[in-house]
């Protein structure tokens, strides 16, 4: 094996430069605090400027913390309405503090935090969240803005930091900082109820955490790794809590563990002991701890949505039970099903919905010209079939005649309750899956013709038993075709009411689409037994979640012809997005990156790649480096490798995604892409400034390059601040626009 | 000079007896009554159209692949001596005499029997013995999904010869690197990788995934050299050049010069013209290229034009207008503005026609000389059979709320002015002044008043719109999207100042004469572009299987029955084959990590040269199953079972290699190693028994009678024909 392989990310080798911090530190102080730069010489011994040193780094944070929270906080009242997408992240809010049961595709950390935040600060639930652009008027509304932008303030230092950890250079961190306190997306996304800024804390946090704990790894088992470790834990918990994407940072934080763990398994002078212990604390750190707490949040999540709600029908039967205000909810019902019933059908495939049927025909062209039959998702009357024996059309439920059972292996006919035709199928091709065949209601009265009849069979089961509700998993076959009912999961075009199609598939396998269980019953002759039986566990309630959820995420399909937004279209700031306003009287809100801020981490992603591979090829062709430069390079390919997988991991997995795409997913990708820059810039500005070490001029090229790199991005914000904090007024084309001159891409609306 | 009358010319054959024998066996068994079932056979039915296509010279596109693998079948088809005459529309159907079977079938055949010596030569250059060389071929020889697969029209053994002269070729050129760096053989194995490569990719883009792994591993290879310090910088460049020359410039003129002959072949139109640009039309033999052979290329003042919108989704169709109005109150109790519809029709009419009109002048025709339109010039758009004005106002579109309606504008004397002004906004200019041509510009039309850019929706209107595609303004210019671009498709200069004249001129053909052509690289990349996102219909199929069900063979397909007995053709694997490759390469795995493991202590089960042996024969083999295999479970189309052959074949080859290791380093004694080789012996012999047990599936020769062929139903999953008599 050759030397370079399995050289790994490991904190080890940043350790060696601790020793150096000092004078580096002091020399980076100078030039940033511009009054102690004028007193103070950079060559002055360590000992001495360690005094000024830690008192100078507070003061430092405690600035760069305050320019945050000031830009973060400037107008957070602005607009007073509904932006965007707190339409949706404000509902939700308020869901949780009316306690009513509700579905998203997002897990519900992000949710709850946004609902506990208006739930201390006095927002009462009552404000309805109906579309963007409506008033808040005397609801309180600030708080969970307020919640959200404090989470987005906390961003910068924690960049800050982790840009120090990694460089422990002062100038390097000043201007992670400055690009992220100055970049007008990173502000506009902050202000607002949304889930981004809460899951963009988290994925700091984590990074922020992981980086320390790294700096630790001399000191393994002390009191702060195992502060740092648990933390990077919780943070983890918290990011993939808020959305799926804080997978990423997970998976980051993973591959920094396994290198490590590697570096520490061919360490000889460690004993497997060590090794284990190592490996059982990352293990409970890391897995464990984040897992329990993941769980927590769902189980906390659960227990405050007690109450029936608009996300119910997303969701099984058995899981329904646990609402109050459900129908199913303490319901008791009759166990078997017997012919006569009253009955809904539930496809077992989740986020599919009930068997429907209602008095509209399918279009001309479109198979037979009968009643459409679909499934849909909410309760309605339309849902009801009556069970019915294939051969007789005698009321059932007559009380003379003896109750009967249905049983596995019958041949029953279904009649829609409302329209009284049957469930009904034949040799015309489907809607939209065209091997299959249409399903349709048919008949009048209750009259049809054989196409009505149906074979119900229970999965798995013998022939002869009763079939029970709820329990059951039954399929339904077409006796004249021989097809099975089945769900095909698409959506039905505005005839059909955007429900979904109900096709009768010819191909036998078993899937879940074919699959279906009877969940309302009624049948006065019956005794009813209680649903507390079918309570699912914990472990199923979560499963169940996730499968609709993942599920929701994939159908967030883009149509046809419609402008969407492509991830290569992010990092150059292509286009933005409009949170509020249109016209020039409106109030505007523009979502869009300060494009200084942008096209400067695009040029340093670049310039990254390639002096990074000029110093890995020099390293493994064995050439002998300057100190200096060396330590310089170990920062490059170290801290700065650290964060270039960190802006891959967080950006590259989105061009597989089918899932519709927007601009604001990008901006944790963005995070790691400015501490990049910061890192790189100072890292190339050293490197010059050493490289003209013999002119007299060299030591201010670092301080001068540095210097009007963040005053030209203080300058950009000063151009580009409305676009966060509002324009009013005639649009940029107009020349008396104050944002006229500015709209540098025609792809900008605002 | 004359060097070879001082010494006699010497040719030294160096045979290796093993790879003739193998090479026998394997054309035996993939040639044998090649010609049979003389009947079309699964997806020959497929891919038979395209060879027609291809004999025929008509243009057709397939979203399934690029065109090499196509093109191979076709030139079995021209060396038959096809005249692409066969109506592929049914499994079954007996082929015409005029089909020549056996050389359609004879490329796939060879290339299939060529893998079995290939096998071994790759186990060998891995630097394993013979025995597990010839192992490998033998295991690749019997197995009857590969046999099967092979025997037909079909493109996956092409695919598995591709794979395996690619990691072959690699194999030979990094072992010549220790000996002699640039030397002939040497540069002949490199160039041979990569046009490999190409070649896999250009049959099926799954290739993609082995052309990864060699240039990854290759990649792995370079980076050692650059720390090899013996070497100087000059001679590091150099390799790292010739490598990169080798491996990504060549692969990509080859993958291109597929493409150049494909569209030298395929010079007429044919029927899927519709989905292609214009342009792209144009450049074909007859159809639109006849149509608008002649055409004025500079569009002028007074132009008579139709114009097709550039995306084609869900069909290619032309702005259109006629006499119907928007009606005044729609279904959902919307109004409109009751005025001319507007809308695009995927056929040719004479509605299509739109005359391209100065704001400042009344006139409808054609100045002497003409006065061509430029970029950024405003327009007004006259429906040529109504003359009314093209129009959008802030009044919502029928099917699209959030976007304006489009109408011909009718004065109703109503408090709605005329909103017709266009500003013409080429998007594929060069300069800011260009003139808008014919064809080749792609324009887009924005409103003056509201700045709207004129878009077709896609939507389907209904019965009051007779069902054509609805199109709307655009109120965001939010970039650039394939549903707001038009080109000028059928164009003359109008002529006759009077309606009823116009109206004769708009039916009559169109004529003069100018050719128009296009680059190749446009060509290419268009169709390129047109064959990723073309798409098929994602249609569930009786026999499509998801990749969990391949490992252990729990499918089959059945490919072909004969018309009266019960002779039938499977896609059937050998099952021992299946399920001990699977179970080697999870061996393989948990050695390489316990190894691996042990290594990181510094404990050395395993001497260096023979530990980076098995490390490069787990990357090459494992590792191609590994990316043949797993891209699939990321994939939405319909899955089959014989996408699983590639990874199959590079788990076979793993087997033998975890055999011999097995054998030689973890069997501690003489009486353990015989014992071993005992069970392999009697290992291989069953997977002979199954194969020759199978055979009559393979290969549909006999007829058996359905309690034999029950009995071959060892799996509930597996689909085996049984007739009812």
């Amino acid at each position: 094996m050759p030397p370079a392989v399995g050289g790994g990310l490991a904190g080890s080798e940043l350790r060696p430069r601790r020793g150096r911090c000092g004078s580096q530190a002091a020399r980076a102080v100078g030039p940033d605090v511009a009054t102690e730069a004028t007193t103070r010489s950079p060559k002055r011994p360590a000992p001495s400027s360690r005094r000024f040193e830690a008192p100078g780094r507070w003061a430092l944070l405690a600035l760069v913390t305050l320019m945050s929270f000031a830009t973060r906080f400037h107008r957070l009242d602005q607009p007073p309405h509904i932006c965007w997408d707190e339409t949706h992240f404000g509902k939700m809010g308020s869901y949780y503090i009316n306690r009513t049961f509700f579905f998203d595709v997002h897990p519900p950390l992000g949710k709850m935090l946004i609902g506990l935040a208006g739930h201390l600060t006095g927002y009462d639930g009552t404000f309805l969240f109906q579309k963007p652009g409506d008033e808040y008027e005397h609801h309180s509304y600030l708080g969970m803005r307020g919640f959200c932008a404090f989470l987005g303030a906390l961003l910068i230092p924690f960049a800050y930091l982790t840009v120090l950890e990694l460089s422990q250079s002062l100038p390097a961190a000043l201007l992670t900082a400055a690009l992220l306190t100055f970049d007008t997306g990173c502000l506009t996304l902050s202000q607002y109820i949304l889930l981004d800024p809460i899951l963009m804390f988290f994925i700091m946090a984590a990074m922020l955490s992981m980086v320390k704990y790294n700096s630790y790894a001399n000191r393994p088992f002390s009191a702060p790794w195992w502060l740092w470790l648990s933390l990077t834990g919780v943070n983890l918990a918290g990011a993939l809590g808020v959305k799926f994407v804080g997978l990423f940072i997970i998976l980051q934080v993973g591959w920094n563990t396994v290198s490590d763990l590697w570096h520490l398994f061919g360490d000889l002078s460690l004993s497997m002991v060590t090794v284990g212990k190592h490996l059982t604390a990352r293990i409970l750190c890391l897995i464990v701890l984040p897992l329990a707490l993941y769980t927590a949040t769902y189980a906390v999540h659960f227990m405050v949505l007690n109450k029936s709600g608009p996300g119910d029908g997303f969701f099984s039967s058995a899981f329904q039970a646990r609402l109050s205000g459900n129908n199913l909810h303490n319901a008791s019902i009759p166990e078997h099903l017997a012919y006569g019933s009253v009955i809904t059908v539930k496809s077992a495939r989740m986020a599919v919905g009930y068997l429907h049927s209602h008095g509209h025909l399918y279009p001309e062209g479109i198979g037979a010209r009968q009643q459409q039959v679909t499934t849909y998702l909410h309760k309605d009357y339309n849902n009801l079939w009556i069970i019915k024996k294939h051969n007789t059309n005698s009321d059932p439920l007559d009380p003379s005649l003896p109750v009967e059972f249905v049983k596995h292996g019958d041949v029953i006919r279904l009649e829609h309750k409302e329209t009284s035709r049957n469930l009904h199928s034949h040799y015309h091709e489907a809607p939209l899956t065209r091997k299959h065949y249409q399903v349709t209601g048919y008949g009048i009265n209750g009259t049809g013709d054989s196409n009505d009849f149906w074979r119900i069979e229970v999965v798995n089961r013998k022939f002869g038993n009763r079939i029970k509700v709820l329990r059951s998993r039954i399929r339904l076959i077409h006796l004249v075709t021989g097809c099975v009912l089945g769900s095909s999961g698409k959506v039905l075009p505005k005839w059909g009411w955007e429900q979904l199609e109900v096709t009768c598939t010819p191909y036998l396998k078993e899937t879940l689409n074919s699959i279906w269980n009877v969940e309302d019953h009624i049948n006065p002759k019956l005794p009813n037994i209680s649903l507390d039986v079918l309570q699912p566990s914990f472990p199923e309630i979560m499963l169940e979640a996730h499968m609709v959820m993942i599920r929701g995420n994939n159908g967030l399909k883009p149509k046809d012809n419609e402008f969407t937004s492509k991830p290569w279209h992010w990092p150059i700031n292509y286009q933005g997005l409009r949170f509020s306003g249109i016209n020039d009287t409106d109030f505007r809100v523009y979502l869009l990156g300060n494009p200084v801020v942008w096209w400067l981490n695009l040029l340093s992603i670049a310039l990254y790649l390639l002096s990074g591979s000029i110093f890995a090829v020099a390293l493994q062709r064995g050439a002998r480096l300057p100190a200096e430069v060396e330590g310089l390079s170990q920062v490059l390919l170290q801290g700065g490798g650290q964060l270039l997988l960190g802006w891959m991991m967080h950006y590259f997995p989105f061009f597989l995604m089918g899932r519709i795409l927007y601009f604001h997913h990008y901006f944790p990708a963005m995070l790691f892409s400015s501490m990049l820059t910061g890192l790189l810039w100072d890292t190339l500005l050293r490197l010059c400034a050493w490289s003209l070490a013999s002119f007299s001029l060299a030591g201010h090229v670092h301080t001068l390059g540095i210097l009007s790199l963040l005053l030209g991005i203080a300058y950009s914000f000063y151009l580009f601040h409305p676009l966060a904090y509002g324009m009013v007024g005639p649009l940029a084309q107009d020349p008396r626009s104050p944002m006229a001159g500015l709209r540098w891409l025609e792809s900008w609306d605002f | 000079m004359l060097g070879f009358l001082q010494r006699p010319v010497v040719v030294t054959a160096d045979i290796n007896l093993n790879v003739v024998a193998l090479t026998a066996v394997g054309l035996l068994s993939r040639l044998w009554q090649l010609a049979y079932p003389r009947a079309v056979v699964f997806d020959e039915v497929y891919y038979g159209q395209y060879i027609s296509f291809y004999m025929k010279r008509i243009f057709f596109l397939d979203g399934s692949g690029p065109p090499f693998g196509h093109m191979l079948l076709a030139l079995g088809g021209y060396l038959g001596g096809f005249d692409g005459n066969f109506l592929w529309n049914r499994i079954g159907a007996e082929y015409s005499t005029n089909v020549p079977v056996w050389s359609l079938r004879l490329l796939p055949a060879l290339a299939g029997a060529l893998s079995v010596p290939m096998a071994y030569q790759i186990v060998w250059e891995l630097g394993f013995s013979h025995c597990a060389a010839v192992g490998a071929a033998l295991l690749i020889l019997i197995e009857n999904a590969l046999i099967t697969q092979s025997r037909l029209m079909l493109l996956e053994s092409a695919l598995i010869f591709f794979n395996l002269l690619a990691v072959l070729s690699y194999l030979k050129f990094s072992n010549s690197q220790k000996h002699g760096p640039f030397s002939p053989s040497w540069w002949f194995w490199l160039i041979l990788t990569g046009v490999a490569c190409a070649c896999a990719v250009g049959i099926k883009y799954v290739g993609v995934f082995t052309y990864l792994l060699v240039l990854g591993v290759a990649a792995v290879h370079a980076w050692h050299l650059i720390g090899d310090q013996t070497l100087s910088n000059v001679r590091v460049l150099c390799h790292l050049l010739a490598r990169a020359v080798a491996l990504l410039v060549i692969p990509v003129l080859v993958y291109l010069l597929f493409f150049y002959v494909h569209l030298l072949l395929l010079c007429r139109s044919g029927p899927h013209d519709q989905i292609m640009s214009s342009a792209f039309q144009a450049s074909l033999e007859g159809g639109l290229a006849r149509i608008t052979q002649g055409q004025p290329l500079e569009v002028a003042y007074g132009s008579q034009v139709t114009l097709k919108n550039a995306f084609g989704q869900p069909v290619p169709c032309w702005l259109h207008s006629h006499q119907s109005t928007y009606p005044v109150i729609y279904e959902n109790g919307r109004g409109s503005s009751h005025q001319q519809q507007v809308t695009c029709y995927p056929f040719k009419d004479v509605n299509n026609w739109w005359i391209v009109k100065d704001p400042g002048r009344h006139q409808l025709v054609v100045n002497n000389p003409p006065r061509p339109v430029r970029h950024g010039d405003i327009v007004q758009l006259a429906h040529g059979m109504t003359t009314r004005l093209l129009n959008t106002h802030d009044v919502a579109a029928p099917l699209s709320p959030h976007s304006q309606e489009v109408s011909c504008y009718i004065d109703y004397n109503v408090s709605m002015p005329a909103q017709n002004l266009w500003r013409l906004d080429i998007v594929n200019r060069e300069s800011d002044t260009d003139v808008w041509k014919t064809i080749v510009s792609e324009v887009r039309f924005v409103h003056v008043n509201t700045s709207a850019v004129l878009k077709l929706s896609g939507a389907p209107l209904p019965d009051w719109g007779f069902r054509q595609l609805e199109v709307v303004g655009e109120q965001l210019s939010r970039g650039y999207h394939g549903s707001t671009v038009w080109s000028v498709e059928e164009h003359r200069y109008g002529r006759s100042q009077e309606q009823k004249e116009r109206e004769l001129e708009l039916h009559s053909p169109t004529q003069t004469d100018v050719s128009r052509n296009l680059s190749f690289m446009a060509r290419f990349s268009e169709l390129q572009w047109r064959m990723l996102t073309v798409r098929s219909d994602d249609s569930e199929h009786k026999y499509s299987s998801t990749p969990l069900d391949w490992v252990m063979l729990d499918t089959n397909i059945a490919y072909w029955l004969h018309p009266r007995t019960s002779a039938q053709i499977h896609l059937l694997g050998n099952i021992v084959i299946w399920a001990s490759a699977s179970l080697a390469t999870l061996v393989y795995a948990l050695l390489f990590i316990w190894y691996l493991f042990r290594r990181r202590r510094r404990v050395c089960d395993l001497p260096e040269d023979c530990w980076l042996r098995w490390a490069l024969a787990g990357a090459l083999c494992a590792g191609g199953w590994a990316v043949n295999y797993v891209p699939f479970f990321m994939m939405e189309k319909t899955l089959f079972l014989y996408h699983y052959l590639p990874a199959l074949t590079f788990q076979i080859l793993l087997l033998p290699v975890v055999l011999e290791h097995v054998s030689d380093h973890l069997c501690r004694s003489q009486l353990q190693r015989s014992l071993f080789g005992a069970l392999v012996v009697a290992w291989f012999a069953s997977a002979c028994h199954v194969s020759n047990t199978l055979r009559p599936l393979t290969y549909g020769d006999r007829s058996l009678s359905p309690s034999e062929l029950k009995a071959l139903r060892w799996k509930d999953s597996w689909d085996i024909l049984i007739r009812k008599n």
